[in-house]
């Protein structure tokens, strides 16, 4: 097999390819720094292809226009940033209730509000998770390499078609905006997954009845199976309704489809884990920094290991726990001011001691910060 | 009014719904319905390559009893739902619905985009002047002094005229109907379908259970006559002085231009973008 070429390229650039990679073929966008690469490679490149691209009028406007292009049978992405992340909790909040397959990248910048553009910060993470109003599962993804900007949007992608779900990829600027060395698969390499359409007759058909798998065939619009699509909590067919017997169902399909598969969505990469004594836990930018301090002080003799969390949401309970057990100690670094040191305190029970190392002052966690706070805490 | 078809009732009305519908006896949104079936039975179309896409509010229920692809989406955002169907499948047949809030307070700036864009979606929409599901607040077409639960003193905002400000926004087609002129409506919903390009029907509807009882404006009856003693054709219309164009308005096609739709400009574009790629790519 020939090996694949090496190129130099950007976070947001492999996101696109990605995209691309998993047959994205309509993208509907509002500019945002720091992603507003991804919507102008999108509309260099989709034209051509022969296939939707939209600048909307508003973050509000991109996701709706995705949604109604999923419902018609696209593969649909959008790409913003924090203020407009924030835009977009509404229309997330029906492709969950709706089930409409379509992947958000949300590259992070400082905020809240128009906060510290476009300096780096990972503020979001617990804002994807618990956005929107209401109660729904989230599948989220966070790279940390531009090669996994590439393999986790394809992920995303085929998680969305999987679970007929919203994934949110959850980059971050630093991440977004740096370029590195990546040898992509070629195309015929890249897994693919597509959407299960229905296999009885328009007829027969009702939309929400599943069959074990607790995901609906939900057929595109223009098929032959007419159907409503609503965001009021439906029956099986697709109509409004509130019978307590209907709606408790509803709700348990609409967690299960994704908690029946958690062992199948826990991504996590370990680096010099085995012996660790103490374990870095990090994701995006912030795990090259816990990377580099591992290295460094592997040299100095320190036994140091990190556990990359690849998929934030659902969280990667069990191989967080199996990295938190016995270690002498478990060190969070992250962007922002706890948001999953949190949730590593809340599984920990009482396997090991769990540091938090926030930071928020628009950079990145160096590698020599995180060895002096080892030197600290010792 | 025009006999009911067998064909209207047993093509288009979606016969899995339950009935009766949602809305309070006297609604014009009812009369919309039966009106938007006979336009859609007259039409032509195949009802498997129409899909029906609303907001939030009363008019937010209709596509519901319309046996095709219906999606209720989020409150204002029909037309961006619409947008993202009609890109994605150019052979469809987009008509959206939406009530005076929905399209032109929390959906306003959809609605003028989407008129600019002149992307081929056909918009209805019924202006009852209030938010009738949350209990009668004031919209963007709620006439100046007029009451609302939230204008307890009487309004003091200017009112948004829908079919101008759709046409000042760039819509090819634009027109104006009331419930009371059913047959008319029922006209200019099938030139709206038949129309390419962004088109908007204003349809007036009284809100006797939440405007009307503020006002004072008495029965649904009472406010159906008030439509027919105020609208005017537009031919009419057009040989009124001010004084007797007061407290009137125009009915009938106010806007119907010829200009390049969204999904024409796109196509000739996105060949353009194939071809420089088959240049480069020798």
């Amino acid at each position: 097999m020939a090996r694949p070429r090496a190129r130099l390229l950007q976070g947001n650039e492999a996101i696109s390819l990605g995209a691309l990679a998993a047959g994205c073929n309509f993208f509907a966008g509002y500019p945002i720094t720091p992603a507003s690469e991804i919507t102008e490679i999108m509309s260099r490149e989709l034209p051509a292809l022969g296939h939707p691209f939209i600048q909307m009028e508003d973050e509000i406007a991109s996701l709706g226009a995705c949604i109604g292009a999923s419902l018609a049978g696209k593969k649909a992405m959008t790409a913003t940033s924090g203020p407009g992340f924030s835009l977009m909790q509404e229309n997330l909040g029906y492709a969950a209730i709706a089930e409409v397959p379509l992947v958000l990248v949300n590259v992070m910048r400082g905020g809240p509000s128009t906060g510290l553009p476009t300096n780096v910060a990972q503020g979001d993470v617990q804002q994807a998770r618990w956005g929107t109003h209401g109660d729904h599962p989230a599948i989220v993804l966070c790279p940390a390499t531009v090669g996994q900007c590439f393999e986790l949007t394809v992920m995303a992608f085929n998680w969305a078609e999987r679970f007929r779900t919203p994934v949110i990829l959850l980059g971050d600027e630093v991440v977004a905006h740096m370029r590195e060395k990546v040898a992509l698969p070629a195309p015929e390499e890249v897994e693919v997954i597509e959407r299960r359409q229905p296999t009885v007759p328009p007829d027969w058909y009702v939309p929400y009845k599943t069959d074990g798998s607790l995901i609906p065939r939900l057929a595109s619009l223009g098929q032959g199976y007419r159907y409503h699509v609503t965001g009021l909590v439906h029956d099986e067919r697709g109509f409004p309704t509130r019978r307590p017997d209907e709606v408790e169902p509803f709700y348990a399909r609409l967690f299960g489809k994704i908690s029946r598969h958690f062992s199948d969505l826990e991504l996590v990469r370990a680096f010099e884990l085995d012996d660790a004594e103490v374990v870095f836990i990090a994701y995006g930018c912030t795990a090259r920094a816990a990377q580099a301090a591992v290295r460094i002080g592997r040299e100095k003799g320190l036994k140091l290991g990190m556990l990359q969390l690849l998929s934030l949401w659902p969280f990667p309970r069990r191989p967080v726990e199996e990295a938190l057990t016995g270690r002498r100690m478990a060190l969070v670094p992250e962007l922002n001011m706890g948001q999953i040191s949190r949730e590593v305190k809340r599984v920990n029970n009482g396997r090991t001691q769990v540091l938090r190392h926030g930071k928020m002052d628009g950079n990145m966690i160096t590698p020599d910060e995180l060895l002096n706070r080892l030197r600290e805490v010792k | 009014m025009p006999p009911v078809h067998r064909s209207v009732v047993y093509g288009w009305l979606r016969h899995d719904k339950k009935f009766p519908h949602v809305w309070c006896p006297g609604c014009g949104l009812g009369i919309l319905l039966g009106s938007l079936l006979r336009a859609l039975s007259q039409s032509g179309l195949d009802k498997n390559q129409v899909v029906l896409v609303s907001g939030i509010g009363c008019s937010g229920r209709l596509p519901v009893y319309v046996d095709v692809g219906s999606v209720h989406t989020t409150h204002g955002r029909a037309l961006t739902f619409a947008t993202g169907i009609k890109l994605a499948k150019p052979e469809l047949t987009v008509i959206t619905v939406m009530g005076d809030g929905d399209a032109t307070a929390i959906g306003g700036n959809h609605l003028i985009h989407a008129a600019r864009r002149n992307l081929d979606i056909k918009t209805v929409i019924i202006n009852n002047q209030t938010y009738g599901m949350t209990g009668g607040q004031y919209s963007p077409t709620t006439p100046l002094g007029a009451k609302a639960t939230t204008a307890p003193y009487g309004h003091i905002e200017p009112s948004f005229d829908i079919s101008a400000l759709s046409a000042t926004a760039g819509a090819s087609f634009v027109a104006r109907s009331t419930v009371y002129h059913v047959t008319q409506l029922d006209q200019l919903l099938g030139q709206l379908i038949a129309k390419p390009g962004f088109g908007v029907v204003e349809v007036l509807s009284p809100c006797h259970t939440n405007f009307g009882r503020q006002n004072r404006l008495g029965s649904q009856v009472d406010m159906m006559l008030e439509f027919k003693k105020r609208g005017v054709r537009v031919e009419r219309w057009q040989k009124l002085g001010p004084q007797e164009r007061e407290g009137r308005y125009p009915l009938g096609v106010l806007v119907d231009r010829q200009q390049p739709s969204f999904d024409d400009s796109y196509q000739a574009m996105a060949a353009q973008a194939a071809a420089l790629r088959r240049e480069k790519q020798p």
